[in-house]
């Protein structure tokens, strides 16, 4: 009879007989760029290449950074980058000519790498005869933030003449950063008004306990603190990973 | 402008719940967001119209739950609610703290329209509709 006057369809019920169906998911919105950017950091593991995503806005001096840190390290740390922006490969052509192998990825219109992107870009690359990935992210303090590329770390850069605010104005990414570098300090003497201390109290008000390097590309200043960082990255990568001495760069 | 990015991650994710559960249609999206996922609501609540045009989530309705920022304290252990840029421990004023929340970019759950019934409803389904 219930069968008949449908009053077995009950307020409980209602849904299920009406071909309605609440679903939890729980899951990551980015689910499927955090699975791709887990399989890139697979790809760098099996290689023992330490992988090092520079964010900052645009012209705070990643490409000047990464040009005075292939001069530094030479035959010591093999090095290699991709290069993300949204047009040109002005700055891939400055990298190689430092004679270090770089994979330009010029993304349209698109404001941040993704997952995906760094993938495609890692097929052009021998990671083999790598010891660190520098991905020198879109030039935006905001949306490569919240994309996880497989990175191992997170290096945030703040140049001098943006101001010390940048991380209180900024916290999704700089909150997201294991190392801050204060970039461009050779411009110190003309911008007093940029203090180092309240940028890192900035920084610290973030919950985030990152080492904070004042460097200058310039003049090469603090940048030995820098290569130290990134052979100690490298250094504590193997020996996590436990990769056999004799496959670690010459 | 990532925004736009995300809600299609958002379309493939709720597609691919409706195929497997025999939804047809998706008529309500319900999501956790954070202030400190770096993603705005308002900016994804519009992306999502663009996003969705032309799939079976083109007339779900899209529920966004704020997450609130709050934090726990290493020194003290106490837990707190906290600025996006100031996240620092309310009772003793330390910053070394860990996120509780506010970071959230959840996909919680939809509602799925046009379900292929489970064989017990399907049977009473029918006979109501005689």
């Amino acid at each position: 009879m219930c069968d008949t006057c449908g009053c077995n369809v009950t307020p409980g019920n209602r849904d299920l007989a009406e071909g309605r169906q609440a679903t939890q998911v729980l899951g990551s919105l980015l689910k499927v760029n955090d699975h791709q950017a887990s399989h890139n950091r697979v790809h760098f593991n099996g290689h023992g290449v330490l992988s090092v995503n520079l964010m900052s806005s645009p012209g705070a001096g990643k490409t000047a950074l990464l040009e005075a840190t292939a001069e530094l390290l030479d035959g010591d740390l093999r090095i290699g980058v991709i290069e993300g922006d949204l047009e040109t490969e002005n700055d891939a052509d400055r990298i190689r000519a430092c004679g270090v192998p770089v994979v330009q990825i010029c993304t349209g219109t698109a404001c941040h790498l993704d997952a995906h992107m760094v993938h495609d870009a890692l097929h052009e690359l021998d990671l083999g005869s790598l010891d660190v990935l520098f991905v020198e992210n879109v030039g935006n303090l905001v949306c490569p933030a919240s994309f996880d590329l497989g990175q191992h770390h997170n290096v945030a850069l703040l140049s001098t003449p943006e101001g010390d605010d940048k991380p209180a104005k900024y916290p999704v990414m700089f909150r997201s950063a294991d190392l801050v570098l204060l970039t461009k300090r050779d411009l110190a003497p003309y911008m007093p008004e940029f203090d180092a201390t309240k940028a890192a109290n900035y920084v610290r008000q973030l919950g985030n306990a990152a080492p904070i390097l004042e460097v200058s590309s310039k003049t090469g200043g603090g940048l030995g603190d820098w290569t130290d960082w990134l052979r100690r990255g490298v250094t504590e990568l193997r020996t996590n990973l436990a990769v056999p001495s004799a496959s670690l760069g010459s | 402008m990532h925004e736009l990015a995300i809600c299609q991650a958002l379309i493939d994710q709720v597609t691919t719940v409706a195929r497997s559960n025999g939804a047809q249609r998706v008529s309500n999206i319900t999501l956790d967001v954070g202030p400190l996922s770096g993603v705005v609501p308002e900016l994804l609540a519009n992306a999502f119209t663009v996003a969705a045009a032309g799939t079976l989530a083109e007339a779900a309705g899209l529920t966004i739950n704020p997450a609130p920022v709050r934090v726990w304290c290493k020194s003290c252990q106490a837990e707190s609610d906290a600025k996006v840029n100031r996240l620092v421990c309310a009772a003793c004023g330390d910053w070394r703290t860990v996120l509780r929340s506010g970071d959230e970019l959840l996909l919680r759950s939809v509602v799925l329209e046009e379900v292929d019934p489970a064989p017990t409803l399907q049977d009473s389904e029918e006979k109501r509709h005689v």
